[in-house]
């Protein structure tokens, strides 16, 4: 029997020549990565057995994103910390403010990840990378500690699911409906343990901008990873991007899958998620009246220069109704960049939205967009759950870029089709 | 190693944002992680919590961030364990990587009531009800995760293997 991209990539980086679902291997890490939240426990781990030292400093990443710009007291503490560390390590890729993005944006973009790279990540979206067709996976501090001084990290090879899309994409749909759609079918633990497989004509034609988003938000359904097969449009990519060699790996016509999802995407509308969780989807059709107070248009999910050309084109001539506030944040700062010399801006500007500097921010309630008590949020990011983006009792619904758009237009959830002329 | 205590009982997809929001991950410390645990679900949640109290969970426990602080903040509120349908995979190896053993029983969330004192034996993975003498069994730990938790965590075993 074959084995899945999944399998092909640990086991490659195991020294392994196959390996299959449920096997415990040993594998090299590619790339470890680490942020103002999850890299100071992380160094702590490393001070309490007493060892000062890293095992590649051209592999280890480190992203102050989160809280970054320093919002407050600790997390100013804590950015001091994780950029001394850098000093002191000599790490290769630390990335000050001025230089920065949100860490999943930023490392595609720098071609720093690869396909077929193994990568781990002191943060639960790691498995953007996916998108790119590397195995990346978010693990904790610790596990960071252990990849940062080892190099070497211990998996259990996950069970795979593929994911299939035909049909066409119908208008103002993209990756963000796509991955909505799917766990709003499987659920928060759908897929969990697993790899999640993306394929299908659907995601052949999708952008790279797309397939991250899609990837991004494996971690929504549990899984381990989630997948695409790197192609043309990957190398293309990658082409003048790339910062060393890389391999691709692509799964076998006999590899084994547990289970098997088609969709056709014929049939799939924008969707919003509901609070409180990303599993609770409505096509756009039926989500009723819902009035807000806020727009988020930004974070590792929705944040790349694609998401804000889409939002131009509905903001475009439109003015954000009265008493909402529209927050956009290009994910990094070659995306702010290249939004401003589109002339983005001026229509974001034109349109009353406010434009951020690239951070997490909002996302995780952290700053720049904060929900009061009984506030309502439309949101390009990742997750909805209680509290997540400010108070116990704000809410937050998740939505593509146009989607989130338009409803900063409308004041309330809306439609692409509603506020575009023409 | 066996413990004893009463049970905190939770639902199902218990999100890393519920058992600590955000908006505290710029502290490191445990016990100050510890103040605001589970403090959307179950406001004051650290007063009440007794040394050796057990959590026991519906499916996906820990679901949602990488966070390190979640498990972080549960132990150090005196929590001894905690027994799920399921956990999310990155709490899972987290949990274990600092020393928090968790485990996984189809049924104890069920059947086990509110309050009620139960003892957990780690190594047969047997809990007992200790007011009905109802026994459960959950999945034993893989022999990997047996031992990292008899060396102490992730780092400890390291370490020790770095020392060799």
């Amino acid at each position: 029997m074959g084995m899945t991209i999944t399998e092909k990539i640990l086991a490659s980086h195991a020294g392994l020549e196959k390996v299959e679902a449920g096997d415990l291997v040993n594998v090299k890490i590619d790339i470890a990565l680490g942020n103002d939240i999850t890299l100071p426990l992380a160094i702590e781990e490393l001070e309490r057995i007493g060892i000062d030292r890293v095992y590649d400093r051209e592999k280890i990443v480190i992203i102050p994103d989160h809280f970054a710009p320093n919002k407050d007291i600790k997390s100013a503490e804590n950015c001091k910390r994780i950029k001394e560390f850098a000093k002191r390590h000599q790490i290769l890729h630390y990335y000050e403010v001025g230089e920065m993005g949100i860490e999943h944006a930023l490392l595609p973009e720098q071609g720093i990840v690869l396909p077929g790279d193994v990568v781990i990540g002191g943060d639960s979206h790691t498995c953007t990378y996916g998108g790119v067709g590397a195995f990346a996976t978010g693990v904790g501090s610790t596990d960071l500690a252990a990849a940062m001084l080892t190099g070497e990290l211990w998996f259990k090879v996950p069970e795979s699911t593929k994911f299939t899309y035909r049909g066409k994409l119908r208008k103002w749909v993209d990756g963000k409906d796509l991955i909505l759609y799917t766990i709003g079918d499987i659920g928060v633990d759908g897929a969990l343990y697993r790899a999640m497989e993306f394929t299908g004509e659907v995601v052949d034609q999708l952008s790279i901008s797309g397939r991250l988003t899609i990837a991004n938000m494996a971690i929504e359904a549990g899984a381990k990873n989630g997948i695409f097969q790197p192609d043309e449009m990957t190398e293309e990519y990658f082409r003048g991007r790339a910062s060393r060699p890389y391999r691709i790996f692509r799964s076998d016509p006999d590899a084994h899958y547990v289970e098997v999802k088609e969709y056709d995407t014929s049939q799939i509308e924008p969707q919003v998620a509901f609070p409180h969780l990303p599993s609770n989807t409505k096509p756009i059709s039926q989500v009723g009246d819902i009035p807000i107070d806020q727009v988020v248009i930004g974070s590792c999910t929705n944040g790349r220069l694609e998401d804000l050309r889409v939002a131009a084109q509905v903001l475009k001539g439109n003015k954000v109704a009265p008493y909402v506030r529209l927050i956009i944040i290009p994910a990094t700062q070659e995306i702010y960049r290249q939004a401003m010399r589109e002339g983005l801006f001026e229509i974001f500007l034109d349109a009353k939205a406010v434009i951020s500097t690239p951070t997490c921010g909002p996302c995780l309630g952290g700053h720049m967009g904060v929900l009061a008590k009984g506030e309502r949020a439309v949101a390009t990011t990742n997750r909805n759950f209680i509290g997540r983006m400010g108070h116990l009792e704000s809410e937050i619904y998740l939505s593509n870029p146009a989607v989130a758009a338009a409803s900063a237009v409308r004041g309330k959830i809306a439609a692409p089709e509603e506020v575009v002329r023409g | 190693m066996i413990f004893r205590g009463c049970v905190w009982k939770f639902g199902a997809d218990i999100d890393t944002d519920v058992i600590i929001p955000a908006r505290y991950l710029n502290l490191t410390d445990p016990w100050e992680l510890g103040q605001h645990c589970m403090e959307g679900a179950v406001p004051g949640f650290h007063k009440e919590v007794k040394r050796g109290d057990v959590i026991v969970a519906e499916k996906n426990f820990g679901c949602g961030s990488s966070r390190e602080h979640a498990p972080l903040a549960i132990k150090a509120i005196g929590i001894s364990c905690i027994i799920a349908k399921s956990f999310a995979r990155i709490f899972y190896r987290n949990a274990f990587n600092i020393g928090l053993p968790i485990l996984e029983c189809a049924t104890c969330s069920d059947q086990i009531d509110e309050g009620q004192e139960i003892e957990v034996n780690l190594n047969t993975g047997e809990i007992r009800d200790c007011l009905k003498g109802q026994l459960f069994r959950a999945k034993p730990i893989p022999p990997f995760m047996q031992e990292l938790i008899r060396d102490g965590g992730l780092m400890k075993h390291l370490a020790k293997q770095l020392r060799r």
